[in-house]
């Protein structure tokens, strides 16, 4: 005798159809599978690697797929000092990225400028990008930095898929 | 041979160009009158005293008295072991020396260092970009009356700086319960 109930997706019930909404198919799509663009710019980058590699693997979360190209990326970890120098070359990297496109601002330096408070660091990446997760720390735990992408997957579940159609109507 | 002797050989050859080797700490200086004439002293120091390798070139701002800045020299040379270490006075009009990148190689980039952070410029220098700050940038920034919070400019497609939000100081944070909004100053600041 059974005395388990299944939760869920039961092929023989439901005959091989899912029923959703079609924004929580995309997003659920979208969230499981962020590839970052790694912008390692000082001693974050180094908890950024170790986040990827086996001891804190990110690819559990769908986002181990780190490429060096703006094209194919989703989110922008933003890693490091971000001097006035580099701003520019920042800011033109994610506007190259497709959207949709997010943006995690990873440590002190990324979110405020940090301990430079000086004539050569950008105050904070907000000041030319929309981001969207903070991460405090200095540099941030590797488990910081999954919190956050936990953190963007919830963001992005909750966005309507397509905002601007959505304003249009 | 030792340091002193080495600058002794030094101020015999120059005369009047050169002052009395000084020494702080076992360490001994030799100042050059007139920095116009820094490269000749150069050639000397390596060509005959045998100081083949150039460690640094650092500049001081003297901010307030003339002449404002002071270029330093490390020498040392591998054949005897011995330091020397020449220091110059620039006025800040003309702002200008002659470079020692034809004496040693290895002053092409503390020349653009010293020319980035503080201003002057070594006439005769090979490649005589900004090294750290980018091309265009209007500042000096190690100089005394540049602020440590910066000044706005821009240079349209290259970079942009704003004034940082300083406050007095480089890290001002007020004890006591207050908020992170009340303690940090910064915090406050508007984007």
């Amino acid at each position: 005798m059974q005395n388990v109930t299944e939760i869920g997706y039961n092929a023989k019930v439901e005959g091989g159809v899912i029923l959703t909404r079609l924004d929580a198919a995309v997003n659920w799509c979208r969230k499981n599978s962020l590839w970052p663009m790694p912008m390692g710019l000082a001693c974050c980058a180094i908890e950024l690697m170790g986040t990827a590699a086996s001891r804190f693997d990110i690819s559990r979360f769908g986002a181990e797929v780190m490429r060096f190209s703006p094209r194919q990326s989703d989110v922008m970890i933003v890693a490091g000092t971000v001097t006035y120098k580099m701003a520019l070359a920042v800011q033109r990297l994610y506007q190259q990225m497709a959207e949709p496109k997010w943006v995690i601002a990873m440590g002190a330096c990324a979110s405020t400028g940090g301990m430079y408070r000086s004539y050569a660091v950008l105050q904070g990446v907000d000041r030319i990008l929309p981001v969207d997760v903070y991460v405090s720390g200095c540099p941030p735990r590797p488990e910081a930095l999954l919190d956050a992408l936990v953190k963007l997957q919830q963001k992005i579940i909750s966005e309507p898929a397509w905002p601007r159609l959505r304003r249009a109507a | 041979m030792s340091a002193l002797t080495c600058a002794q050989q030094i101020q015999e050859k120059f005369g009047d160009l050169v002052s009395a080797p000084s020494e702080f700490r076992e360490e001994i200086a030799v100042r050059v009158n007139d920095a116009r004439r820094i490269a000749e002293v150069c050639v000397f120091a390596k060509h005959t005293l045998g100081f083949d390798f150039l460690v640094d070139i650092t500049s001081v701002d003297n901010y307030g008295s003339e002449p404002r800045f002071m270029v330093v020299y490390e020498l040392y040379g591998y054949g005897h072991h011995c330091r020397l270490r020449l220091q110059t006075m620039v006025s800040d009009p003309p702002a200008e020396l002659p470079s020692v990148t034809p004496v040693w190689q290895a002053a092409n980039w503390p020349e653009r260092e010293i020319f980035d952070m503080m201003g002057l410029r070594f006439h005769g220098h090979p490649d005589p970009r900004r090294i750290l700050m980018w091309e265009g940038c209007p500042f000096f920034p190690l100089r005394k009356d540049f602020p440590l919070a910066g000044k706005a400019s821009e240079v349209p497609g290259v970079a942009f700086t704003q004034p940082a939000p300083v406050e007095g100081g480089p890290f001002v944070s007020v004890a006591g319960g207050k908020n992170t909004i009340e303690r940090e100053p910064r915090s406050r600041t508007p984007h």
